[in-house]
């Protein structure tokens, strides 16, 4: 029995893209909901959060009308890539991180708010720059918590259906991700297609967690310091 | 040389009552104390010289800098102010060593001044053999003298230290005593310093601020304020004195006396005061006076002085304190008092050049 895995590797390309991107963007608005105080706070900070509690297939349709051919960024896309950006892998690549980015930046958020603030206040009257303060003292001492953070928001990326299929769709050997070939091996049958892809991304997403569980509890004997 | 004048207000929320910092002080003293009872405001007045909070109106200047002015528009971030901050909870780095805690505050340095520097440090505070170590395998003694080390290695400008002592043991805190005299000499910055703890001011004071609410309330040498407190409030944050009220009852300028009623209680005695000058009899005053200043002796010894009830006595390192019927508290001298122990009328002799008025 054949059996196609190129959904696997797109998923966790698409995974392992979408967690970089949103970690490196998560992070700059986790550290503003974080650390400033600036207008338009709270709305930037219900923006974040909405992806968590719509449907994904509102997102969907969101990122359709914003991405398509006919919208700004679609148009601005196509003509530097000479391709429209909707339904292709780098679609599902969007889809991922709208999907799994607002749980980094969440996390981000609350790591960051929780690093003892005499820490970074020293390192200010110390004379260190707030770029500095950031990679040395603040990000190090939330490191932790963000990297178990990244963890589960891959394993989220790696899990997305709704988003995906509305933005990228289900192009077998194209845009196919695994969430979606599993779809699509129920509704057409293959009872042993889908069992193990279920399988294997279910022990794909436990051995992330644990790994999560397991760098969210290092820290540097923090209450001693 | 510190001139500050703050004024900064919290309104109050749920689980907090509103509170308003508003002092004004000046002090070229090499070492400052900012003293007062939690939450008089002595943190938020340093936070604010450092930056960290920023004032509704006010001016900050350290020397001749002008770190903080309200009408002007000037607010210094923390980096530009060039103050060491000494936390209470130290605020080492626990993910570095102390080496790195060291060389983070050395970065504007050269490398090899920076190497240098570090290295002196590291020496100067008997910490060279922990070098390698993360702040959380230190003693609290050691993490102390580490992070003073590192606000000083920065060369500011002015030196605060939130509670020093707090939750340092007898030992530490005269070694942290030891420390601080040694930062004096060897290194430049003016200190401000915050205490609760009365005997700090003295051990490091040259110049006390007292805070109470978020006002300053008496400023000037530990010991001047300690024997002439300038209101009922501060004798009580003291701590140590006795506050009578009385009424004057007679005023001879020309002989410098004064007869006084002090309520005792629900009783009254009379005892004899200086001539007040100010005052008009009738007039009803505190009276402030040192428990070291009362003599308590046998009835038969003296029987024109008021007899007391002596409620209990309690033991002190330095001595023994009899309590009194009325809060009036007396200390002896332990081997004056084993000679006395077993008496039971006391009278209590108060000498008219010890009375102070509080105003």
């Amino acid at each position: 029995m054949g059996i196609d895995w190129f959904p696997l590797w797109l998923s966790l390309r698409v995974a392992a893209l979408s967690t970089l991107i949103g970690l490196g963007a998560g992070l700059w608005i986790a550290w503003l909901l974080a650390a400033r105080e600036f207008r338009g706070k709270a709305v930037l900070s219900s923006l974040v959060t909405l992806p968590l509690v719509l449907p994904p297939t509102v997102l969907g349709y969101y990122l359709l009308v914003l991405l398509g051919r006919n919208s700004i960024i679609g148009s601005v896309w196509e003509r530097i890539f000479g391709a429209p950006l909707v339904f292709t892998w780098q679609a599902a690549v969007v889809a991922a991180i709208v999907h799994s980015a607002p749980l980094l930046i969440e996390s981000a958020r609350a790591a960051l708010e929780s690093v003892d603030h005499s820490h970074e206040r020293a390192a200010r009257s110390l004379g260190a720059s707030e770029w500095r303060v950031f990679w040395k003292v603040s990000l190090p001492l939330a490191w932790n918590s963000i990297l178990a953070a990244t963890a589960l928001a891959f394993a989220r990326s790696l899990g997305d259906f709704g988003v995906t299929i509305m933005l990228a769709g289900n192009i077998p050997g194209r845009t196919q991700t695994v969430a979606v070939a599993i779809y699509d091996a129920v509704e057409s049958g293959q009872g042993a297609t889908a069992r193990i892809l279920v399988l294997v991304i279910s022990a794909l997403a436990l051995a992330v967690l644990s790994v999560a569980n397991r760098v969210g509890r290092i820290d540097f004997g923090r209450a001693g310091g | 040389m510190i001139d500050a004048r703050i004024r900064k207000s919290f309104p109050g929320g749920k689980d907090s009552a509103p509170f308003t910092l508003d002092i004004e002080f000046k002090s070229s003293a090499r070492t400052a104390v900012l003293f007062g009872p939690s939450g008089a405001g002595k943190t938020l007045t340093l936070d604010a010289i450092a930056g960290f909070v920023h004032p509704d109106e006010g001016r900050i200047l350290v020397d001749d800098a002008l770190l903080f002015d309200g009408a002007a528009g000037v607010r210094l971030p923390p980096q530009k102010r060039h103050c060491g901050y000494v936390f209470q909870n130290y605020a080492l780095f626990p993910h570095m060593t102390l080496r790195e805690n060291l060389a983070f505050a050395a970065e504007g340095l050269p490398r090899l001044e920076r190497r240098r520097r570090v290295g002196e440090m590291l020496d100067l505070f008997l910490l060279a053999d922990l070098a390698g170590r993360r702040p959380h395998e230190l003693s609290g003694g050691q993490k102390q003298r580490c992070s003073i080390a590192r606000a000083l290695i920065a060369e500011p400008k002015l030196l605060l230290l939130d509670e020093p002592a707090r939750g340092l043991d007898p030992q530490l805190r005269s070694a942290l005593y030891a420390a601080l005299a040694d930062v004096r000499t060897k290194f430049k910055p003016q200190i401000l310093l915050v205490t609760h703890d009365l005997d700090e001011c003295f051990e490091l004071g040259d110049e006390m601020f007292i805070l109470d609410g978020g006002r300053l309330v008496q400023s000037g040498a530990p010991l001047d304020i300690l024997q002439r407190p300038a209101a009922p409030s501060v004798a009580q944050l003291l701590g140590r004195g006795n506050i009578l009220s009385a009424e004057i009852l007679t005023l001879d300028p020309a002989r410098n006396t004064s007869r006084l009623r002090c309520a005792c209680g629900d009783s009254h005695f009379e005892i004899a005061g200086q001539y007040m000058p100010g005052h008009l009899i009738g007039d009803r005053i505190s009276l402030y006076v040192r428990p070291e200043q009362l003599q308590a002796l046998p009835r038969a010894a003296d029987t024109a002085a008021p007899a007391l009830e002596l409620v209990r006595v309690s033991e002190r390192p330095d001595g023994v304190r009899l309590h009194f019927r009325g809060e009036i508290t007396v200390q002896m001298e332990r081997a004056a008092y084993e000679g006395v122990k077993h008496n039971k009328d006391w009278v209590v002799r108060f000498r008219p050049e010890t009375l102070i008025v509080l105003e």
